[in-house]
């Protein structure tokens, strides 16, 4: 099956690098990749996604569009605010690209739903905006197999982490559980800068796309840094610990569940201020 | 000569707003009670009150896990750089 004459137009810069070509716009067209969060990283994402074809595309949020997302929430428009950011996200990304799939999913990812709704996608991007729910999504893509693309930031900064479950270091490899409950006031907002949020999520989709379609080297066993402010990258080296509880030699996590009991709280001084 | 660590930015406001410090010490647990000097109320961030390195913190020596080297025993001389990266949810 070719491209249509159409698509040979929307897509024909990428088509044109040899990395890509007609096989790699069709292999994208018949990938699928779920996104979490339609937020500042989730944003960029899926922009960059749909934009480059990648056919099928899951978005799952449960909260609606607010005033104070747009400064980084670069889906959403100020007409959207009160809207569910996954139905804002899906008109966004279709009229970006009419001929990909976009399915709003208006809830939030569980260890009841988390297995079924992973088996529907190639890749699985984590852009969240809490600790349960990373940790949860990256037990569930350790425990069924999936490509995770883990990203997170924060005030001027943040981290990219392609997980390759058994291949490379999971999430819980490098950071083996989230802060306490009380340690950070997660529900807090503790600002970031929009731009920040646009260079992770765009190396987000970078790594999607890499690992759709097995280009160059993906960040697995490399965590990535970005300061903002000083302008820089950096990288350090992380690797499969085998005492990880999900994916080491003796795993004690062999199904997943769930990290709710870790809410947010307000009002005391937090030993990590701004981590949210 | 000395150590380059390198601050989280959650921790800056810590280090009147440096993203990285010059510190000393022959291991990374005497590297961060210099740091603690230099910086009162820093160390409690990273380690917990057994001194123990937060779950959600890590420390790399010139980019390597020190959990794969010698932990907070792990040596450190003139010259290296150390980081130390904290998960972040955000998103």
């Amino acid at each position: 099956m070719g491209l249509s004459k159409e698509q040979v137009a929307r897509y024909s810069r990428q088509l044109i690098l040899p990395e890509i070509g007609v096989q790699g716009q069709q292999q994208l067209l018949a990938s699928s990749a779920l996104v979490i969060g339609a937020g500042g990283l989730g944003s960029p994402v899926a922009l960059y996604l749909a934009a480059a074809g990648v056919g099928t595309i899951g978005i799952i949020d449960a909260d609606a569009v607010s005033l104070s997302n747009l400064h980084r929430q670069v889906l959403h428009t100020t007409g959207a605010v009160g809207e569910p950011k996954s139905r804002s996200a899906k008109a966004r990304l279709e009229a970006l690209n009419p001929e990909i799939i976009v399915t709003p999913l208006q809830e939030r990812v569980t260890a009841a739903n988390a297995l079924a709704l992973f088996s529907n996608y190639d890749v699985i991007v984590d852009g969240s905006d809490n600790f349960p729910t990373r940790y949860l999504a990256n037990d569930a893509c350790v425990l069924s197999g999936k490509p995770l693309i883990h990203g997170g930031v924060v005030h001027f900064g943040g981290q990219v982490l392609t997980v390759v479950p058994r291949e490379g270091a999971c999430y819980r490899c490098v950071f083996p559980e989230p802060p306490e409950a009380g340690a950070v006031p997660n529900c807090q907002e503790a600002g970031v800068f929009g731009a920040a949020a646009g260079v992770i999520g765009t190396l987000m989709a970078n790594e999607v796309i890499k690992v759709l379609l097995a280009l160059g080297r993906p960040l697995v066993n490399r965590l990535l840094v970005f300061e903002g402010l000083a302008g820089h990258f950096r990288e350090v080296s992380v690797r499969r610990n085998p005492e990880c509880a999900v994916c080491g030699d003796n795993p004690t996590i062999r199904e997943v569940v769930s990290l709710e009991s870790i809410v947010c709280t307000t009002g005391q001084e937090a030993p990590w201020p701004g981590n949210k | 000569m000395a150590v380059t660590v390198r601050i989280p930015t959650p921790l800056q406001r810590l280090t009147n707003g440096q993203g990285e410090v010059q510190c000393e010490g022959k291991t990374v647990t005497e590297l961060l009670a210099d740091l603690e000097r230099r910086h009162p109320g820093i160390k409690e961030r990273i380690c917990d009150q057994d001194g123990k390195l937060r779950r959600f913190v890590n420390v790399f020596v010139n980019e390597e896990d020190i959990r794969f080297l010698q932990g907070d025993q792990t040596a450190v001389k003139d010259g290296d750089d150390v980081s130390i990266i904290p998960a972040i949810a955000g998103g």
